[in-house]
């Protein structure tokens, strides 16, 4: 994709304005994950690989249903099952689906050092160039989310591209259209906002899920994936869910002020001994006929 | 061509010739190799460190490559500055004399030399330089596998991620500053000093004037270290 389009608002690694930013309005999309209704068929983990073109790899069993520990580079949507336990004793089990949030403040675009490796679009999708990827992982230090990974025969980073190609064309991602109880939701973020509150709202009035809530962190500025959780108090409980996602603090401070600090005393350093060179100039060997020692003089 | 000279060349000391031989054909080689990885490895994570640095990268075969070159001469960075370690650590210690060269380091400052105390092969700075560059390759090093290997750090050890992008910009921002000024004191501010790196010899004035007691022990003949 080109960096010229009209539709990207950040593009990592980029020295200057972002050309074409908000030329063009798009609505903010979104998915909604109803984990209380996902019944952990993994039609959605096919779905991905299918529309993606890879095939499916190796499974990693844990003693639980899940498919493999985290997502890979080539397995970008992954439901992650976690046994929980009530308060009054009784179990759940919890079932998410694990992938890119897409962050409205992408961690993995602040800490990219390639121009235009990663760009944010106008309707919130952030998305991997791997044309321009360098394969240098900081976009791993970068997510609070443990999404980005690396193929380390081609050395690019992959993730969910919330099926760019597919909502370019009108079309909702893969993995919404095929789940089959209707716990995938995909649309506007106002629409997905005002219909996760009232799925909340019907879980708190009328299910006993007093803590029941939406998942939409405003650390990282509200994310491109939100969902319903029965207990949003407690969102570690569905497999390292943060409860309060942002860009780590050492990013924060290595893109910010740390550029600031290293570059004007890398500065500093470089005026400093062109202004002694010219202030106090060589030190010489008073006397001396020989050749070494009166390098550069006349 | 006799081959005593050729023996010569690997001993520091007077030469046949009168000159005095400062660094050994392989500390010359060590000290070069250092240089050459340092500077590739300054000049890409120059790129990686700022956008508007980027176009460093660009010229030396794209970003792809200066990612997939950086860590690999790092290591030979590493390994011939281990070298250096391991030849030098016994002549890089602080002594004595250093502290009292150090009092009057702004005589250095301001080339007047004459004020200023005999000092041993290395002068207070020098050593400065040469513990900086040992203690800065051990940090680059070690948060440089990290960095490398980051995926491979699990997610519940993540603060090992972060703590490696802090140790390797500082460590990095550190050395850049003492490399600055020893190339600047090298090649344009001491006169003798670069083409001393070069062919290893520097003259006998030269060598009284910086480094009075290494020149009378070089005079008297020995290369025992005091």
């Amino acid at each position: 994709m080109s960096q010229a389009t009209l539709n990207i608002v950040k593009i990592s690694g980029h020295a200057g304005s972002v050309p074409g930013a908000g030329v063009e309005r798009a609505e903010q999309v979104c998915k909604l994950v109803d984990t209380t209704t996902c019944i952990g068929c993994k039609a959605c983990e096919v779905a991905c690989l299918e529309w993606n073109g890879y095939t499916f790899t190796e499974t990693t069993f844990d003693n639980t249903y899940q498919t493999m520990p985290e997502t890979r580079w080539n397995y970008w949507n992954l439901i992650k099952f976690n046994e929980h336990e009530r308060e009054d004793g009784t179990m759940m089990l919890l079932m998410r689906k694990d992938q890119c949030m897409h962050c409205a403040e992408p961690g993995c675009l602040a800490a990219c050092p390639a121009d235009g490796a990663i760009v944010q679009y106008q309707n919130g999708i952030v998305d991997f160039q791997q044309a321009n990827c360098i394969g240098c992982g900081y976009c791993v230090s970068g997510c609070p989310f443990n999404i980005p990974k690396f193929n380390s025969e081609t050395k690019k980073m992959f993730k969910c591209t919330l099926c760019s190609d597919r909502v370019s064309q009108g079309l909702e991602p893969a993995c919404i259209k095929a789940c089959p109880t209707g716990c995938l939701h995909f649309g506007t973020k106002d629409d997905m906002s005002f219909l996760a509150e009232k799925r909340a709202r019907q879980l708190r009035d009328n299910y006993g899920f007093d803590k029941a809530g939406v998942y939409d962190p405003a650390g990282v500025g509200g994310t491109g994936v939100i969902y319903v959780l029965h207990d949003v108090t407690d969102p570690q409980a569905y497999g390292n869910l943060p409860k309060d996602p942002h860009i780590p603090w050492i990013v924060q401070f290595w893109k910010g002020p740390a550029k600031w600090i290293g570059n004007l005393a890398m500065i500093g350093g470089l005026i400093g001994v062109t202004m002694h060179y010219l202030r106090w100039g060589p030190k010489r060997v008073e006397g001396s006929a020989h050749p070494n020692d009166n390098l550069g003089e006349h | 061509m006799s081959t005593s000279h050729i023996f010569s060349s690997s001993r520091v000391g007077l030469q046949p010739d009168g000159g005095i031989l400062r660094y050994t054909l392989s500390e010359r080689v060590h000290h070069w190799v250092a240089a050459i990885t340092y500077a590739y490895c300054l000049w890409t994570g120059l790129a990686f460190w700022s956008p508007y640095l980027f176009w460093m990268a660009i010229v030396v075969g794209g970003g792809p490559s200066a990612r997939f070159w950086h860590p690999w001469l790092g290591l030979a960075f590493a390994a011939s500055t281990g070298w250096l370690y391991l030849i030098w650590r016994r002549d890089m210690s602080i002594t004595p004399e250093d502290i009292a060269w150090k009092d009057k380091v702004e005589y250095y400052i301001r080339n007047e030399d004459e004020n200023l105390p005999p000092i041993w092969r290395f002068n207070w700075g020098q050593k400065l330089y040469f513990w900086l560059i040992v203690y800065g390759a051990i940090a680059l090093v070690i948060s440089g596998v990290g960095l490398w290997f980051v995926e491979s750090i699990p997610w519940s050890w993540r603060w090992l991620r972060y703590l490696s992008v802090a140790i390797h910009v500082t460590a990095a921002l550190f050395t850049i500053g003492g490399f600055i000024i020893h190339v600047y004191m090298g090649t344009a501010m001491v006169r003798g000093g670069f083409t001393s790196i070069i062919r290893g010899e520097v003259s006998p004035a030269w060598a009284r004037m910086h480094h009075r007691l290494w020149y009378n022990q070089v005079m008297k003949g020995s290369t025992d270290r005091k």
